[in-house]
This record gives structure tokens, C-alpha cells and sequence, in this order.
């Protein structure tokens, strides 16, 4: 290899361009298909979406599968999942602020500790400490509570919403602050008015995190709760599978799938910016 | 917040920031509290309970190591901790090859790749559990669109069941991992890729290097630290599977697809045995914590040679 290449024969300009968006946009389409095909059969009636084989349209778009996931009492599970995403966005945007500014703007004592700690449950998966975690909030009476999963998945949400947050206060001035506070703001009023406003798309990345956690969560939920009014979407989604006292409906199944999908796939087209800022933000550091 | 006025004058002398210090532990506590109480509890908990026969239903009594014996003589969990080995070491590999090639075609700037970018990432953000109820109606054989076109296309035969066989099972599951995680690989080798040198590039031009020199002799020896993260989060999350195996193999055929978490929720939550189940964690930690401290070393030592 350490003869030079000769130069090849001149190509068309159009052909390079051509054979890439051939590859790469066909993969593209392969990508998000599954999806779209998904879509598209959820608003088949129940008989054509059982139809072998299957209909490559809906012959009569209906809303039917919906109906049905409403008749078998969905919506509760649907809100489930709203209620336990909503409070672990809250919970946990609110809690890596506050300890993102405190770790990034303050000295205190054990701050290196502290923040080592915080760190150290991303060495070790919350997938090995379920035995324990459920012992102790059966012992908190947390078990088949929606407050349960909020409080779980608010902690598995914050070490990277704390080390994203401490980054994005680190980024800022300090003179910014200093101003602030010789103008006699406090530092929650200086937190509320100066610098928030400054790391609001460190907070979006951290919603966004936290959303996508608690959304799609499964194996804790399914631990967590034993009743059906208490089951998040993918878990009782999960006990419509393995049919419990029925035949499988794929139409309500894969129209549960549609729903639980489709939330998360509107929030990041539009806000993926901050999303994949987030996520590759801390990743090249050399 | 007028309350902070009192306090000014002494802060002056002191320089702004100096007094308000210690509030930062104010500040940092609920997240404090949360992760030791919700998390460094459990992880002591769980080492306190794999000493125990420890039933979901109340009754436990210390029994010392027996739950570890039992482990070392178990060979469903040396089956499950193999089978775990061999998704990793494949679903690894996949995610890395499938990831540098799609990272190498949408790292440049040209017209139309952002939506390419946005395509390969929009199953990222769906959850496991749903891609996997998804796969299982594409591949149902009677009335899943894959059989169907595999069958018009004359590729096969007759009934399509691939959860019947291992092969088949394993490769489903890798290819909706794939599907499903690749896009997120991409873009942490993707910006790995962007952070090199143009300097580099232009210097290997002049040289007249062809682009499959430059690609070995440059790009990847400096994506060397990025790859290397990309290999903890990939070989970390394949050994924590769990949401795809539990819906679509459900263990089988014969429990030859079996992650070790499926197990540890086996033998707590269907066995009712917490204290096996702890022990099974604590290995599970062990070899993680193992798994990921040889890593580290491996790039580090490299990075410095």
C-alpha cells in the first residue's frame, strides 16, 4: 500500500450522489417503514388487520382499533403513562437543576464525595437492584403506586440530567452571576431569572431524557405493579400478548404499540436538536 | 427574594461569591438524598438479601453463602450468563459495523442528509417494549407482512416460525436491536468523527493517500477513545437485555434465549426467592463492574502508547 494510486478515470459528477441516496435512502426508508406500515394498519378494521394475507392499504380506514383499546379500558393505562411521564419530567428536570447549579457554582464540603456518589449509579444498572428496590417500596407502601415509578424513574433519570446540567452551568460566565448578585438578587432568584433562561436547552435535554425514560420503562413497571389499573402502556400491552383470559387482538395490540410510539416520535422531530446535542454532547471530550 | 439584603454588606468584603458556598449543599440535596435512598440502598440491601432465603412473601431467614453455592452449581444461570456472553459479543458487533458505516455517510455536510441522520435515530426514541410488540406482528406467520413476502418471493415455503429455531431467534432479536439502537451509535461516532483534525485529512491529500488508507491510518485510530465508549454503553446494555426477550422469544426455543436479567425476575418475582435473585444481581454487578473497569484500561493504556 505504499504506492500512490493512480488517479482514476473521470466519473460523472451525478454518479457518486446517485448511488448514495440510492443506498443510504432506501435505508432510510427501511428505517422508519416498520413504523409507518405500523400506522397505516392501525386504522384497518379488526377483520382486515387479521386478514391473511395481509392488505398491503386499508381498504376502509376506520378508527375501530382505537375504539376497541378504549373499550378494554386502555385509556386508564394510556394516562398511567402520561401521569408517571409528566411528574418524572417534573421531578427530575427541577432536582438535576438545582443540583447541577450546586455542584457546578458552589464549594461546600464533600462536594467531591457527593457528586461521586451521584456518578457511581451510572457504574451500576438499576436492572441488578430490583429485588431490593422492590422490598423497599413495598416497605414505603410505593408498590402499585404511580407515585412509586415517578419516585424510581425520577432516579434512574438524574444522573445524566445532573451531569448535563452541571456542564451547562459550568458554561456559563461567571461574571453573568456576579452581576446578578451584586444587584442584590438571591441565589434562587439569580437560579430563576439569570441563569435559567441561559440553560434552557441543557433543561430541554434533560426533559427530553427523562421523558423517553419514563415513557417507555418496562421492566420496572412490570415489577412495580400487579394491577391492571396501575399498569403503565408497554406493560399492559405486554398482558394482552400473553392473551390473559383471551384471544390475542393484534388490531388493539399493535394500535397500543401505535400509541405509545407515536408521542415519542412527534416530541423528537421536533425537538431533536436538543435531544442529539445531549446525547453527544459529553461523549467527545478528547 | 429581598431577604438576601441584610446579609450585603458582608458579602462585599468577602467578594459575592464567598458566603453563599455552603448553600450549594442545599441545593444539591434532594438529589443527594434521592440517589442514596433509591439507589445506594438498594445496592446494599440487594448484598444483605443474597445472604438470605429471602421470600417475596415475608419469610426470611440468613442462610450465609448457600445462594451463592447454589449459583456456582446452577446451570441454567451458566447457560443464561453463556447465552448473554454470545447476544453481546454479536449484538455488539453488529451495532459497531452497521454504526461506522452509517456514521461515515451522514457525517458530511450535503444536501438531504439531515434527513437521513433523522431517520436513523427516529426508532431510538421508541421504547424496546414497542419495537418489540411491532416485531412480533411483521414476523407473525399468518398474518405478518415478512412471511407474506418472503413466501411471494419465493424465498420460502410454507409456514414462516422464526422463534422456533435459536439461529433464527437471535438474529430477529439482533436485527430490531440494530434497528432499534443504531441510530444512537451513529451519532456518538459521528461526532467522534467530527472532532478530528481537518489538518489531518488535508495532510493525508497531499501526501496522495487513497481514502481506504486515510480511513485505516487516520480516522480510526482517532476515533479510538469514541469507540471505545461506544463499546462500554453497547456491551453494558446487552448484558442488562431483557424487554425483547421477554416479549418476543419469551426464553424459548427450549430457554436457550434466557438473559440473565430474565432470570434474576424469574427466580424473584415468578420463584417468589428474593435472596437467589439478589445473588444472581450481585454477580450481574460483579461482572459488569469487571467488564467495564477492563475497558477503561484497555483505552486508556492505548490512548497513552
Amino acid at each position: 500500500m505504499t504506492t500512490p494510486t493512480p488517479r482514476r478515470l473521470r466519473r460523472p459528477d451525478w454518479l457518486p450522489a446517485a448511488a448514495f441516496w440510492t443506498v443510504f435512502g432506501l435505508l432510510a426508508l427501511l428505517f422508519v417503514a416498520p413504523l409507518g406500515w405500523l400506522l397505516l394498519a392501525s386504522v384497518k378494521t379488526s377483520a382486515e388487520f387479521a386478514q391473511t394475507p395481509p392488505t398491503l392499504l386499508p381498504s376502509s380506514p376506520s378508527l375501530e382499533n382505537y375504539r376497541r383499546l378504549l373499550d378494554a379500558g386502555l385509556a386508564r393505562n394510556v394516562l398511567n403513562s402520561a401521569l408517571v411521564t409528566l411528574g418524572t419530567v417534573v421531578a427530575a428536570s427541577v432536582v438535576s437543576v438545582l443540583a447541577g447549579y450546586g455542584f457546578a457554582r458552589f464549594r461546600f464540603r464533600f462536594r467531591g464525595v457527593l457528586f461521586l456518589i451521584v456518578l457511581s449509579t451510572l457504574m451500576i444498572p438499576f436492572q441488578s437492584i430490583v429485588p431490593s428496590l422492590y422490598v423497599i417500596l413495598d416497605d414505603l407502601n410505593l408498590t402499585n403506586s404511580l407515585a412509586g415509578l415517578v419516585l424510581v424513574y425520577t432516579v434512574f433519570a438524574i444522573p445524566f440530567g445532573i451531569f448535563t446540567m452541571r456542564a451547562a452551568f459550568a458554561a456559563v460566565p461567571a461574571a453573568v452571576e456576579e452581576a446578578a448578585i451584586v444587584d442584590g438578587a438571591g441565589p434562587f432568584a439569580t437560579l430563576r431569572r439569570v441563569l435559567l433562561p441561559i440553560v434552557a436547552p441543557g433543561v430541554a435535554t434533560v426533559a427530553l431524557y427523562a421523558f423517553f425514560t419514563a415513557w417507555n420503562e418496562f421492566l420496572a413497571a412490570l415489577i412495580f405493579t400487579t394491577r391492571q389499573e396501575q399498569y403503565t402502556l408497554p406493560v399492559v400491552l405486554a398482558n394482552l400478548q400473553s392473551g390473559a383470559g383471551g384471544t390475542l387482538n393484534w388490531g388493539v395490540l399493535e394500535t397500543g404499540a401505535v400509541v405509545s410510539a407515536v408521542p415519542c416520535v412527534v416530541i423528537f422531530l421536533i425537538l431533536q436538536r436538543y435531544y442529539v446535542a445531549g446525547l453527544t454532547g459529553g461523549a467527545v471530550k478528547e | 427574594m429581598t431577604s438576601a439584603a441584610p446579609a450585603r454588606s458582608r458579602r462585599h468584603r468577602r467578594g459575592p461569591m464567598a458566603r453563599r458556598q455552603r448553600l450549594g449543599l442545599l441545593f444539591v440535596a434532594p438529589a443527594v438524598l434521592l440517589v442514596l435512598g433509591m439507589f445506594i440502598l438498594p445496592v446494599i440491601v440487594t448484598g444483605v438479601m443474597s445472604f438470605y432465603d429471602w421470600s417475596l412473601l415475608g419469610q426470611r431467614r440468613f442462610v450465609g453463602l448457600a445462594n451463592y453455592e447454589r449459583l456456582a452449581h446452577d446451570t441454567s444461570f451458566r447457560d443464561s450468563l453463556g447465552f448473554t456472553t454470545v447476544y453481546t459479543v454479536i449484538a455488539t458487533a453488529a451495532l459497531l459495523v452497521v454504526g461506522m458505516v452509517l456514521a461515515s455517510a451522514v457525517r458530511h455536510r450535503r444536501r438531504g442528509v439531515g434527513l437521513l441522520r433523522t431517520a436513523y435515530v427516529v426508532p431510538v426514541v421508541i421504547g424496546f417494549a414497542t419495537a418489540s410488540y411491532v416485531t412480533l406482528w411483521l414476523l407473525d406467520d399468518r398474518i405478518g407482512i415478512i412471511p407474506d413476502l418472503l413466501r411471494r418471493l419465493g424465498v420460502v415455503d410454507g409456514p414462516v416460525s422464526v422463534f422456533s429455531s435459536f439461529p433464527s431467534a437471535l438474529a430477529v432479536v439482533v436485527v430490531l436491536v440494530v434497528w432499534k439502537t443504531v441510530g444512537l451509535t451513529m451519532l456518538l461516532l459521528m461526532t467522534g468523527m467530527q472532532a478530528i483534525s481537518k489538518d489531518y485529512y488535508e495532510a493525508a491529500q497531499v501526501d496522495g493517500a487513497s481514502r481506504l488508507r486515510t480511513y485505516f491510518k487516520i480516522t480510526l485510530p482517532l476515533l479510538r477513545p469514541t469507540i471505545g465508549l461506544v463499546l462500554i454503553l453497547t456491551v453494558i446494555g446487552s448484558y442488562l437485555a431483557f424487554d425483547q426477550f421477554f416479549i418476543l422469544t419469551q426464553g424459548g426455543p427450549d430457554n436457550s434465549t434466557i438473559p440473565v436479567v430474565y432470570l434474576i425476575y424469574r427466580a424473584g418475582f415468578i420463584d417468589f426467592n428474593l435472596g437467589y435473585s439478589a445473588a444472581m444481581s450481585i454477580a450481574l454487578m460483579v461482572i459488569l463492574l469487571i467488564l467495564t473497569s477492563i475497558q477503561l484500561l484497555l483505552t486508556r493504556t492505548r490512548e497513552e502508547a
